[in-house]
């Protein structure tokens, strides 16, 4: 997409680029965390309770049924969260300039 | 049917032609699309990054097809058989680790806009000098990812013609892809890693759903792993009664003596990750032994599994071979659109492997004490449907010609990748912009082709060393230096606008560098108990391994360096930074918005008019 004109001086201002960065890292942050909660809460799970994680689903053990098949497809929900956000959140960004 | 009569070559003997057709057709296939788009790439920027002109489908596919490696391909599967539950990490991480390179850095890097890591290590910093250290970490981790792929084509053509030794296979195949690269370039790259993609995930899906509907389902082979019944002979009860009538449902072998214990194996902190404290035991009376392992096993393999992760996950957002993709990309959402799919596409493929691993160990229990040919369990992906031949004849050697095709497409793919990068950096970076910065369009083309000539080389030396040591886990080290050096820097530079050249660079040289050695130390020890060739080279690191059977907890600080490389790195950039907070670049704040602002603002045409102006560079 070529850019249509020089972008105002408000682009410029220490508030413009505090804010803009503050907005994305809090969204990145927030995503980054619920899956790192679950990444890192899975080795601690199977310290802390081993009996419990080696429940039998369908002959999987309950660790092994979250590890080897249920984390990916949560974290393609995050991504997808992540990508819609981000992108709404850009073209806010754009519009509170233009306008 | 045997191609002996027709070619009386003594290398044939045993060939089972299906395999070789399906892998030849693979290696025809992806050296024919090569050459046919080495026509239409004329340009150093078709060369480098294929003209900024990917689509978000193609470039998905082409990242995907690129990083799923012989690591992926055949080594998780290898690794699930041979050490179980705590192996399933690596799949996971490998996949999952592309959250952090969404969140935190594929938008803003692809927004900078620069051909490499080191362009964007020397924009943001203005710093040329920096350039040069950014240059030799594509080498080293590009170095230390190769070999694992090397391993991988030498597997796999020791598997095809029995009785090849390793390092011919090594050789065959690491000179077919650095001619190919030499070549193509990267345009060519880009559509034969898409296709390769597809490639993979058919020779990975196809045979399991065969193996699965013939022996039973991922569950059904799991569940015959529980725990058997503690006295022989006794009568088994519950959960046991299940365990041993679904093992002679599936026709479960008895385990070798060489393979782990069942109970020890389905459950978390299992062989891989208690190796060293197991070690230290061993190293004791065995009045003593008990007490160590009570006390040390477990926390020791939490910490191991920990530092693992975070190699894993910090690594994957700092592969100079997939960060170089991002730039096709034509601005920064549709970098975001790529990861996702990225993370869609390699997240099905992963979930595959541990299946080969899980009814490897059930239906294979021979592979742990290696066949003719084959050390260890990295050969299970290509032998396992070989089984089918028992009751379907020809079907099993179709199959296990497919997953050979499969490994093809995974260590040709991502070798080519790496070697991209890696020529890239030295002839863009080195030759380009350090020796020869007068250089003509023609001079750098050839420097390119001789560049990529003189990587392979190298590559294909090192390959053949790599032997003893499993794919999946040296692929785990390149990750562990990625994640030491080039994650900080992408990380802190990105979101951190007080950080300064000399911080990076303290930062990244100290966390890769250490990572590095950590790596290299575990290697040379391990390749010092082999019992073949190079058991005699690296004899001289023997007594190391008699030190860290003295001190687990060092041993596995070595062997999974990133619990301790990442914080050292940042904390280095912090610190160092700090110090020089004088240094920060001066228009620090236009890069920042370069980097964060939405292209339709036009930041970037300013941000270039302005530098070429006021640097004069």
């Amino acid at each position: 997409m070529p850019p249509s004109s020089t972008p105002p001086d408000e682009v410029h201002s220490e508030k413009f680029l505090h804010t803009l960065m503050r907005r994305q890292l809090k969204l990145s942050a927030a995503c980054a965390a619920a899956f790192l909660l679950v990444l890192l809460g899975m080795p601690l799970a199977n310290y802390l309770a081993p009996q419990f994680m080696a429940t039998r689903v369908a002959g999987f053990t309950l660790t092994w049924l979250i590890v080897g098949v249920l984390f990916f497809p949560f974290v393609w929900i995050i991504s997808w969260l992540f990508i819609r956000r981000s992108i709404a959140l850009e073209q806010d960004e754009v519009n509170s300039v233009k306008r | 049917m045997t191609l002996t009569p027709l070619l009386p070559l003594a290398f044939l003997e045993g060939v089972d032609p299906w395999i070789l057709v399906f892998s030849l057709v693979t290696v025809g296939v992806t050296i024919g699309m090569g050459f046919w788009s080495a026509r239409q790439s004329k340009t150093a920027s078709d060369f480098y990054v294929a003209g900024r002109s990917v689509s978000v489908g193609w470039n998905a596919s082409a990242i995907s097809g690129e990083y799923l490696s012989a690591a992926s391909f055949m080594g998780v599967a290898g690794m699930v058989m041979s050490s179980g539950y705590d192996a399933l990490w690596y799949p996971v991480c490998y996949a999952c680790g592309y959250l952090f390179l969404l969140l935190f850095i594929a938008g803003p890097l692809r927004r900078f806009g620069a051909y490499t890591i080191p362009d964007f290590a020397e924009g943001r910093f203005d710093s040329p000098v920096f350039r040069k250290i950014a240059v030799c970490f594509v080498l080293f981790i590009g170095f230390f990812y190769t070999m694992p792929q090397m391993k991988g084509a030498g597997v796999t053509l020791a598997y095809i013609f029995p009785g090849l030794p390793y390092w011919v296979g090594v050789v065959l195949v690491g000179a077919v892809i650095t001619l190919n690269v030499a070549l193509g370039g990267m345009k060519g790259i880009t559509l034969v890693q898409a296709f390769q993609y597809w490639i993979k995930l058919f020779a990975i899906t196809v045979p399991i759903f065969v193996l699965v509907s013939v022996y039973g389902f991922y569950g059904s082979h799991l569940q015959a792993n529980s725990v058997q019944p503690a006295v022989a002979g006794a009568v088994a009860t519950g959960d046991a009664a299940r365990t041993l009538e679904t093992a002679g449902e599936i026709g479960r072998k008895p385990l070798v003596e060489k393979a782990p214990k069942d109970d020890k194996w389905i459950a978390p902190f299992g062989p891989l990750t208690t190796k060293a404290v197991n070690a230290a035991a061993a190293a004791l009376p065995a009045d003593k032994r008990p007490a160590l392992l009570a006390e040390y096993q477990r926390p020791y393999s939490l910490l191991y599994t920990y530092s693992l992760i975070i190699a894993l996950v910090c690594g994957t957002a700092g592969l100079p071979h997939i960060l170089v993709r991002f730039y096709t990309n034509p601005d920064g959402v549709a970098a975001k659109r790529t990861t996702m799919w990225v993370m869609i596409l390699i997240g099905i493929f992963y979930i595959f492997p541990p299946v080969f691993g899980v009814i490897g160990r059930n239906l294979m229990p021979e592979l742990y004490t290696g066949l003719a040919g084959i050390k260890g369990t990295d050969a299970v992906v290509l032998k396992l449907p070989t089984l089918l031949g028992q009751r379907f004849g020809v079907l099993g050697s179709i199959l296990s010609g497919i997953t050979c095709a499969g490994a093809f497409a995974a260590f040709m793919s991502t070798f080519s990748g790496l070697l991209v990068s890696m020529t890239g950096a030295l002839a863009h970076d080195v030759y380009g912009r350090m020796l020869r910065p007068q250089s003509t369009a023609a001079e750098r083309m050839r420097a390119f082709k001789f560049a990529a000539v003189l990587i392979g080389g190298v590559a294909i030396g090192l390959g053949c060393f790599v032997e003893p040591l499993e794919i999946n886990f040296m692929v785990g080290q390149a990750f562990a230096i990625a994640a030491a050096s080039y994650f900080p820097l992408l990380f802190m530079s990105v979101w951190w606008r007080g950080m300064t050249m000399k911080g990076a660079a303290t930062g990244m040289l100290t966390g890769g560098l250490c990572a590095l050695a950590a790596a290299a130390l575990t290697n040379f020890s391990t390749l010092a108990l082999d019992k073949g060739p190079m058991g005699k080279v690296f004899a001289g690191f023997a007594p190391l391994n008699a030190f860290w059977a003295q001190h687990p907890l060092l041993r596995i600080l070595c062997e999974q360096p990133a619990i301790w490389a990442v914080p050292v790195a940042i904390g280095l950039m912090v610190l160092v930074s700090k110090l020089t907070a004088a240094q920060v670049p001066r228009d620090i704040r236009l890069k920042m918005l370069v980097l964060h602002a939405p292209e339709q603002l036009g930041l970037k045409q300013e941000y270039i008019q302005e530098h070429s102006a006021g640097a004069g560079h």
